[in-house]
């Protein structure tokens, strides 16, 4: 196949213990550390190895965001994506309007295969990929664990409940990948000189043409109710008296 | 008044109790009215257990060869055909419609509520983000569809003893046939399955190998739990990947979690803040999870676990 896109999403760090601001209104963001949503990294690490195979020509990253979205867009480029794209705006962007950008840049470059993480970490929606996919009119491949490809058909093997299913889909289409697909390559300095010269073009919704779907609206942010810290005990004879005195052995 | 359509989950015989759960939240809606759609390829044994489910006022059947096993893409433009008459359009936040209700919402050009864990209102929901360190209240539009998920782990299935009508209804859909299904490999055992367990032992990258997490089978055994796992252990080959639990993984909820040799990240916690009690053994006093669980044990698995096994006697 020609080009793979890669939706690489700005989102605060996995490490980062997320805080509630205290008026409600959102999560405090400032002065924390951002980074690529890791599910996004995988699927970028899968399409650099489906062209280094020599199974497609060209990686494009793209993502949706603030200006600042091109730290990771260069990170991106540094990995080994050819070129980036930023769709900019200022506001957080809903899945359904997500996918009709994808879509949109999908119809320019002739791209034949998305790969998207299966959820972003900020709002854990994981809906971005499958609706690609349905207003595409396309296959959608999930939770992918293993992925390989014969001439226009693609094999994916998913995480789901009961365990590993595997399907076989038509190109073109969307994959979404999980955490065991690959493990990402790490950065080297050299690669991050060489991704400074990399083109990375940047296109606003009006260019693009795009509708803002209809958006759910956010009322207000609280942090989850804390489960309070228990008893410790010395030795098992404690934990086996503690849990008669529960009822739960 | 609102009218909801529940999408059953099913294995192509019988019903999942992710369909309950969703039946006892989309009652939590004022006044509404319920429905469960049985998509299948024979589902006469299904649809009369959706039947059971108290609050359900009709079971719509939709046989096709195609519909068995689900594939998103072929379910759907099904689903998206039957909503029209629907306010509402739920499924569990489980692998099965995690995958295909956000297929379905967009092809009825709505965003979708991902992870209901309460309802606050006919359009007014409450959901975890960031791997449930914040809880966020959203209001859809009114004048659309609701299509959302619904967070399991937050439902009790809702009772039997109904008898719910059962209809065979029809949805004019095209189907495609560019996703096909291959197989399934499941390393299900007879040990409870971790969704509906009472009980569940859980271990981490501190066992150290599949052969030491005989030490957790056997816990297990003695409990009649089912086995949970941390991702370090997944992704180290000690246990097959449905174990995990977790953002990522299975959201659970059993009355016991015992957590062995499992340090606790958030990623983890996640998927257990529903349970009831929570036991960690750890020999690390600092770990993050004595944070969260009733009852800690500082001290080497290796010694305790055996220990408690026998115990159990
Ligand atoms: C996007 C993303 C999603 C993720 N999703 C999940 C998920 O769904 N589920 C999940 O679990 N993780 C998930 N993770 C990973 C998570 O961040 C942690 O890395 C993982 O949970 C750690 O597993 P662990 O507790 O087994 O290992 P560790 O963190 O290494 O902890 C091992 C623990 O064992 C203890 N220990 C060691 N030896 C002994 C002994 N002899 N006796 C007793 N205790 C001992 C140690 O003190 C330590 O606390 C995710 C991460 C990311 C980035």
């Amino acid at each position: 196949m020609e080009k793979i896109l890669v939706g690489l999403k700005r989102v605060v760090d996995y490490n980062v213990r997320v805080q509630v601001k205290r008026d409600g209104s959102g999560v405090e963001t400032d002065g924390v550390k951002m980074s690529i949503n890791p599910f996004d990294e995988i699927a970028l690490e899968e399409a650099l190895r489906i062209r280094e195979r020599g199974e497609a020509s060209e990686v494009i990253v793209v993502s949706i965001g603030s200006a600042e979205s091109q730290q990771q867009l260069r990170t991106g480029l540094a990995m080994g994506a050819d070129r980036a794209i930023l769709v900019e705006t200022d506001t957080s962007t809903d899945p359904l309007t997500a996918a009709r950008i994808f879509k949109t840049i999908i119809d320019r470059e002739n791209a034949e295969l998305v790969i998207l993480g299966k959820q972003a970490i900020d709002d854990d929606n994981s809906q971005t990929g499958q609706m690609l996919a349905a207003i595409w009119g396309r296959p959608q491949a999930t939770f992918a664990s293993e992925v390989s490809f014969d001439g226009n058909t693609a094999r994916v093997t998913r995480e789901v409940d009961i365990g590993l299913e595997t399907i076989e889909i038509d190109l073109p289409a969307v994959i979404t990948v999980d955490l065991r697909l690959n493990e990402p390559r790490y950065v080297k300095l050299p690669d991050i000189m060489k991704a400074k010269k990399k083109p990375l073009d940047q296109l606003s919704f009006a260019e693009l043409g795009v509708e803002p779907a209809p958006g759910i609206k956010e009322l207000a942010f609280e942090p989850p109710e804390a489960r309070q810290r228990g008893i410790m005990v010395e030795d098992v004879a404690g934990l086996v008296a503690a849990l008669k005195d529960k009822g739960l052995v | 008044m609102s009218k909801v359509l529940v999408i059953a989950e099913h294995n192509g015989t019988a019903l999942n109790q992710s369909t309950a759960k969703c039946v006892a939240c989309a009652k939590q809606i004022e006044g509404a009215e319920v429905d469960v759609a049985v998509f299948a390829a024979s589902a006469s044994s299904i649809a009369a257990e959706a039947a059971e489910i108290s609050g359900v006022d009709r079971v719509l059947v939709l046989e096709r060869e195609e519909n068995d096993p689900a594939i998103a893409a072929v379910l759907a433009p099904q689903i998206a055909a039957l909503a029209s008459g629907y306010s509402h359009v739920f499924g569990p936040s489980t692998a099965f419609g995690k995958d295909v209700m956000p297929r379905v919402a967009a092809l009825l050009g709505v965003n979708q509520i991902s992870d209901i864990m309460r309802v606050e209102g006919t359009y007014r929901f409450r959901r975890p983000i960031y791997a449930g360190n914040a809880i966020l209240t959203v209001e859809a539009p009114a004048e659309a569809t609701v299509v959302a998920t619904v967070r399991t782990a937050s439902y009790q299935a809702a009772d039997g003893g109904n008898t719910a009508a059962i209809e065979n209804v029809s949805a004019d859909a095209e189907l495609p046939t560019h996703t096909r299904f291959v197989g399934v490999q499941t390393g299900q055992s007879d040990r409870p399955d971790l969704q509906t367990a009472a009980k569940v032992v859980s271990g981490g990258r501190a066992l150290g190998s599949a052969d030491n997490f005989g030490l957790i089978y056997k816990l297990a055994d003695k409990l009649g739990a089912a086995i949970g796992s941390s991702r370090a252990a997944v992704d180290a080959g000690y246990v097959p990947p449905e174990t995990q639990v977790g953002q990522t993984g299975q959201i659970i909820a059993p009355d016991l979690y015992i957590a062995i040799g499992i340090s606790g990240a958030i990623q983890h916690i996640t998927g257990i803040k529903d349970a009831g009690t929570i036991v960690a053994i750890n020999k690390d006093e600092e770990a993050p999870i004595f944070e969260v669980s009733d009852i800690g044990l500082v001290g080497d698995l290796f010694n305790i676990v055996p220990e408690l096994t026998d115990a159990l006697n």
